[in-house]
This record gives structure tokens, C-alpha cells and sequence, in this order.
């Protein structure tokens, strides 16, 4: 079950070195997104999209908010 | 969106995944930098003012029109103790309550706010369409962070 986290524990794991991901279409991550997130679209999350990333270390993912 | 792509992730056989559900939304809300093509725009956020008087949901009405009178806005804004907006106290309708009621007797409920990452230029045209002075800017959790002024929307957008 994938863990909720607030702004505190975001900025703990980025600290820690944890993958973050936008998952918004692409053109809204290029208007803005938090620094060093990489881009993989909702729609387009699959085991190819998400090849070059690591299983065994946190992972973040992210949206504009609660919708 | 973000809570399925996490299911997902935990599928894809992700181990450690964690899902910051409050967003890019809650992050700009905080201030904090972005990087991409509009991270350089003004936002409702980065022209946010902290100068509305606010107040608790028992405080006298009375009081609070002192502060409003001596402040650049027309209204003050009713909060909870972790300064989530409950109300706005509008400084005519002040004028006519008795000095004794309270902010909650008096206040419209739930006025509209927009989030901090709204573009200024967005914004400022949603105001003049309908004839607004000032927006309300919030947290995606309803908490205040201050009042924005559609002259200084208009101003920083050119």
C-alpha cells in the first residue's frame, strides 16, 4: 500500500535520494513542475515508461493535488 | 490521479512508493521553486499580500472593524486556529452589525479562493470579468495565505 506523505516527509525523501515522478501530461510538466522530477504521464505508466527507473529505491509520485 | 499512479508503481514491483497527494499545488503553495517553461511567471502566489486582518469565529465585530478601517482592505477574513478560511467579514456589513455580535453571526460562509500556482494573467482576467478587486489565495487544504489585488495582477503581467 502505497504511503500518503505531506510536504515535511517530501522534503525528507528528496533529501534521501527518492525518484520523483509527475505523473500530469506532458505539457503541464513542462509549465512547471518540482525540481528534479522526471515526467510519466498517468496514461502512459507501464513497465517500458518506467524501465530506467529503480525498483528497491523510494519513489515519490505527484500531481497538481487532491483531484 | 497521483493515488492510482502509486497502485500502479506497487504493481510495476516499486517496493518503497510513496504518494505526495496535496501536490505541485501544495508545493507552490509553500513558496518553494519550480522548474519549466512558466516556473518565472507570477502566480497569485508570488503577489500574495499578508496584510488582511483576520480574526476567530467568536471575536467581536467591533474590534475587528477597527482593524479592517485602519487596513488596505475593505474585509477581514475568519479562520480556524490553523488558519483555514471559514469566512469573510465584509466592512459594510460590519457597519451595520451591533459592535457586540460575533465574526460568525456576521460573516459570509465559504467565500471563493484560487491556489497559489494560478497564473497572474489567468487571474487578473477572471477578476475584471467579474468585477473583482482582490482574490483570496489558499492552500489545496483551505489554509490562508493571503489576499491578491487585481492592480498588482494586471501590473506583473504587462
Amino acid at each position: 500500500m502505497p504511503s500518503r506523505i505531506e510536504i515535511d516527509r517530501l522534503h525528507r525523501l528528496i533529501g534521501e535520494g527518492a525518484q520523483l515522478v509527475e505523473v500530469l501530461p506532458q505539457a503541464e510538466y513542462s509549465e512547471a513542475h518540482l525540481p528534479g522530477a522526471i515526467n510519466v504521464p498517468l496514461k502512459t505508466l507501464d513497465g517500458q515508461t518506467t524501465a530506467g527507473l529503480e525498483r528497491d529505491r523510494a519513489i515519490v509520485v505527484y500531481c497538481h493535488d487532491y483531484l | 490521479m497521483s493515488p492510482r499512479a502509486a497502485c500502479r508503481l506497487e504493481t510495476l514491483g516499486f517496493t518503497e512508493v510513496y504518494d505526495y497527494v496535496p501536490g505541485k499545488a501544495d508545493w507552490r503553495a509553500h513558496g518553494l521553486p519550480v522548474e519549466g517553461e512558466h516556473a518565472d511567471l507570477p502566480t497569485a502566489g508570488s503577489l500574495a499580500r499578508d496584510d488582511v486582518v483576520t480574526c476567530g469565529l467568536n471575536d467581536r465585530v467591533g474590534g475587528v472593524r477597527e482593524h479592517v478601517e485602519r487596513s488596505p482592505h475593505g474585509f477581514a477574513l475568519v479562520t480556524s486556529n490553523d488558519a483555514v478560511i471559514l469566512g469573510r467579514l465584509r466592512a459594510s456589513a460590519m457597519q451595520t452589525a451591533p459592535a457586540d455580535a460575533t465574526a460568525e453571526e456576521v460573516m459570509e460562509s465559504g467565500p471563493s479562493t484560487v491556489r497559489a500556482d494560478t497564473s497572474a494573467g489567468e487571474l487578473a482576467q477572471r477578476l475584471a470579468q467579474r468585477d473583482l478587486k482582490t482574490a483570496i489565495v489558499s492552500t489545496p487544504e483551505g489554509r490562508l495565505i493571503g489576499v491578491v489585488r487585481r492592480r498588482d495582477l494586471e501590473a506583473a503581467r504587462g
